[in-house]
């Protein structure tokens, strides 16, 4: 395992699929303690910049660094500092919650996981339900665990592609909760959403894409959605 | 390599546990290889004998199919809610995830297999229970071929669009070899007059291509799976 990493660093990210380009030289940096919103309509880049991120995807051209570490270089050890809540939940419904949080604590290879799920499922709320099938769980529950499972081997860098879909203003109000105690433990996070709104005032910092490029907006002032709507309709 | 064997374990137990609850792929795959053969029966047997020497083709053929089906169906299950990537994101050896999901794959065609060979002896007439360890070593040879070939591919194919219709399009034609020495490794032992050492030569050569695709699918695993 690498050690803890102050900051991520993009270079002039690029990725091609054919003559398509999703990203095109995307460049910031983030620090430990940020929370990174990527914000952008529906084919802006988002999660194809979360995918390499999290080192699922080789880019086309351009650098991701984490700390002084390449994802070629950093491997195995560095997966093991990125946790990743994708759209989709990275659950199998026939499991348990116990059962998905135990198995993926182990892939991870922690040695008291049966303990840490136990923990973080308790700590989610949902220790009571804990035996039952995920297919039986709402959205809202899913997601509550897809996020524990994320954090479950306590990762240094948390991406989060659309945390908050189908989630009721509690559950949302939840996910920040928990989302700011992690920022204190010094987690940078990057996240993709639309939800303006529950994420205005948790970012830190805010990258606009739109067809795969960074748009270049300088330090605003008023709502996100504001801001949001000035940088995405700009030309 | 502890650590290999481990990861490995985990993904077959894993994999068991989702089938045990779900019975989704056994059942599906049974069914359908169940069908092929029945099928076969009626067209091929006349009055109760066999019109040719058919029976080592037609277990072959139902156990191509229905593992393409199995093939396919197991890795719509990792896509449904994207569980690939959450495999592919754990700090573990890709190659050792490679290594569970084929022996998932191995131990639910071997199940399938564990019905098929009673049936098409019983259809058929063939002599199962002749050379039961030649017999034994050419399902094992040739399944693991198959699979680790279909794993591979299935795999990469997870995101496509047009996976049903690319997995076997990509994995006939590259288990056409291991499909003939299953075949005539099986026809050595169930013709009129059994060649067991014939049948040993196919063995043989199915444990050649399983050495090659198995070495191959565990070197290509990881960068097919990087997108």
């Amino acid at each position: 395992m690498i050690d803890d990493f102050e900051r991520l660093s993009v270079s002039s990210l690029s990725r091609h699929y054919g003559r398509r380009k999703a990203l095109s030289r995307v460049t910031f940096t983030c620090d430990a303690g940020d929370i990174v919103g990527l914000l952008g309509p529906n084919g802006a880049g988002k999660s194809t910049l979360l995918a390499i991120l999290g080192t699922l995807l080789a880019p086309s051209e351009g650098t991701v660094e984490y700390g002084t570490v390449t994802a070629e270089k950093g491997g195995a050890g560095l997966r093991a500092r990125i946790g990743m809540l994708g759209h989709d939940l990275f659950l199998y419904p026939e499991l348990t919650a116990l059962e998905n949080l135990v198995f993926f604590g182990r892939m991870y290879g922690l040695p008291d996981a049966p303990a840490r799920a136990t923990a973080a499922l308790d700590r989610a709320g949902l220790g009571e339900r804990a035996h039952d099938a995920v297919s039986g769980y709402s959205r809202g529950m899913r997601q509550r665990v897809a996020l524990e499972r994320a954090l479950l081997h306590r990762p240094r860098l948390l991406l989060l592609d659309e945390p908050f879909t189908g989630l009721d203003q509690a559950s949302a109000a939840a996910l920040v909760g928990r989302l700011r105690e992690e920022q204190a433990r010094g987690v940078l996070i990057v996240l993709a959403t639309h939800d303006l709104d529950v994420v205005d005032g948790l970012l830190t910092r805010e990258l606009f894409l739109r067809n795969g490029r960074l748009m270049d907006v300088g330090a605003g002032q008023g709502p996100l959605r504001d801001r949001y709507h000035a940088a995405i309709t700009a030309s | 390599m502890k650590g290999f064997f481990r990861v490995a374990w985990l993904v077959v137990r894993k994999d068991m546990m989702v089938e045990a609850r779900s019975l989704e792929v056994v059942s599906t795959t049974l069914f359908f290889a169940l069908t092929v053969v029945l099928v076969f029966a009626f067209g091929l047997v006349r009055e109760g004998t066999p019109v040719g020497d058919v029976s080592a083709a037609i277990l072959w053929i139902a156990t191509a199919f229905s593992g393409t089906l199995a093939l396919g169906r197991t890795f719509e299950r990792e896509r449904q809610a994207d569980t690939l990537r959450a495999l592919m994101l754990a700090p573990a050896d890709r190659p050792a995830i490679y290594a569970g999901k084929l022996a998932g794959m191995l131990l639910l065609m071997a199940l399938v297999e564990l019905v098929l060979v009673p049936l098409v002896g019983l259809l058929f007439q063939a002599p199962i229970v002749a050379y039961p360890w030649h017999l034994a070593a050419l399902l094992l040879a040739g399944t693991t071929g198959f699979a680790a070939v279909g794993t591979l591919f299935a795999a990469m194919l997870v995101r496509a669009r047009s996976r049903d219709v690319m997995l076997p399009i990509l994995l006939y034609p590259i288990t056409v070899p291991v499909m003939i020495a299953g075949v005539r490794g099986t026809a050595a032992i169930f013709q009129g007059t059994p060649d067991p050492d014939l049948a040993r030569f196919w063995i043989a050569l199915l444990l050649f291509f399983d050495v090659v695709f198995v070495t191959l699918a565990l070197w290509t695993f990881e960068p097919v799976m990087t997108e």
